[in-house]
């Protein structure tokens, strides 16, 4: 019941630094406290939005990673959604779609592997035919 | 061979009954022998081209971009990919256009729905 979630939201772009470092240290906080845990924060920075929210033009963009299960997930859309300087944000699942990249890269590192065993193989056959044919 | 001994039977006899011999035939034989039949065919039309001699271009065959370049981590948040698959307009473009595979474009529809709704790409016109 490990799941593993994106969670991506919006501030206000004259959001001051400590005020978002704020923010998302009581998320953080609020993620440990019910028993999920934070994998990584990345603050991507103001970034112009493809349309207008909330009368903005503009937006800071923030990018967590959270481990936890689907409560903790509602929990957290709760608090984003009240969060006044919050003007949007999106949750997406991502370890189905992590362990579909991680089978297929296994898939793929496997296929790369096999092939260099396999041309040496018919060559030894044709190694021990040949002496065969000799005598 | 046996169109050899047919025109030369043609040639010989030149007989009536042996014209419905060569039209039932298939017609994906061998059409350079000499004798002009009635039913001869244009050669098919490659494409939705239309009539013959329509082909004024042709048409490159599409491929999957994400086969190809074994992209397949298809994520919203790449713009820059997701943008290569969208109109001017802000629409998705559709797989005939731009010759995606079917599990590839489930899978970029969903991913560009999904940096729609976090503004990183436009619903509808240019992302101002």
């Amino acid at each position: 019941m490990n799941r593993t979630y994106e969670l991506m939201f919006i501030v206000r772009p004259d959001m001051v630094e400590e005020e978002q470092d704020k923010l998302i240290s009581t998320l953080e906080t609020a993620v440990t406290s019910s028993g999920g845990n934070v994998k990584s924060v990345e603050k991507m920075g103001k970034r112009r939005l493809a349309y207008m929210v909330r009368r903005f033009h503009d937006g800071i963009y923030v990018l967590l990673t959270v481990e936890g299960g689907g409560g903790l997930i509602h929990e957290l859309e709760r608090r984003l959604r009240v969060t006044e300087p919050v003007i949007k944000f999106i949750t997406v699942r991502i370890d189905e779609e992590q362990k579909r990249l991680d089978k297929i890269k296994a898939i793929r590192d496997a296929r790369r592997k096999t092939p260099p065993p396999a041309p040496p193989a018919p060559a030894v056959e044709a190694g021990g035919e040949t002496p065969a044919a000799t005598a | 061979m046996a169109e050899e001994i047919r025109a030369a039977a043609a040639a010989h006899g030149s007989s009536v009954g042996d014209r419905p011999s060569g039209g039932d035939r298939p017609s994906g034989g061998d059409r350079s022998s000499g004798h002009d039949r009635g039913e001869r065919r244009p050669p098919r039309p490659g494409g939705p081209g239309g009539r013959e001699g329509g082909r004024k271009y042709f048409r490159r065959k599409k491929v999957c971009k994400f086969c190809v370049e074994k992209i397949e981590a298809i994520n919203y948040k790449d713009v820059r990919l997701l943008a290569q698959f969208v109109a001017e307009s802000g629409k998705i473009v559709p797989r005939r256009l731009t010759g995606v595979c079917t599990p590839h474009q489930r899978r970029l529809s969903s991913a560009i729905k999904q940096a729609r709704n976090i503004a990183l790409l436009p619903f509808a016109g240019r992302a101002s």
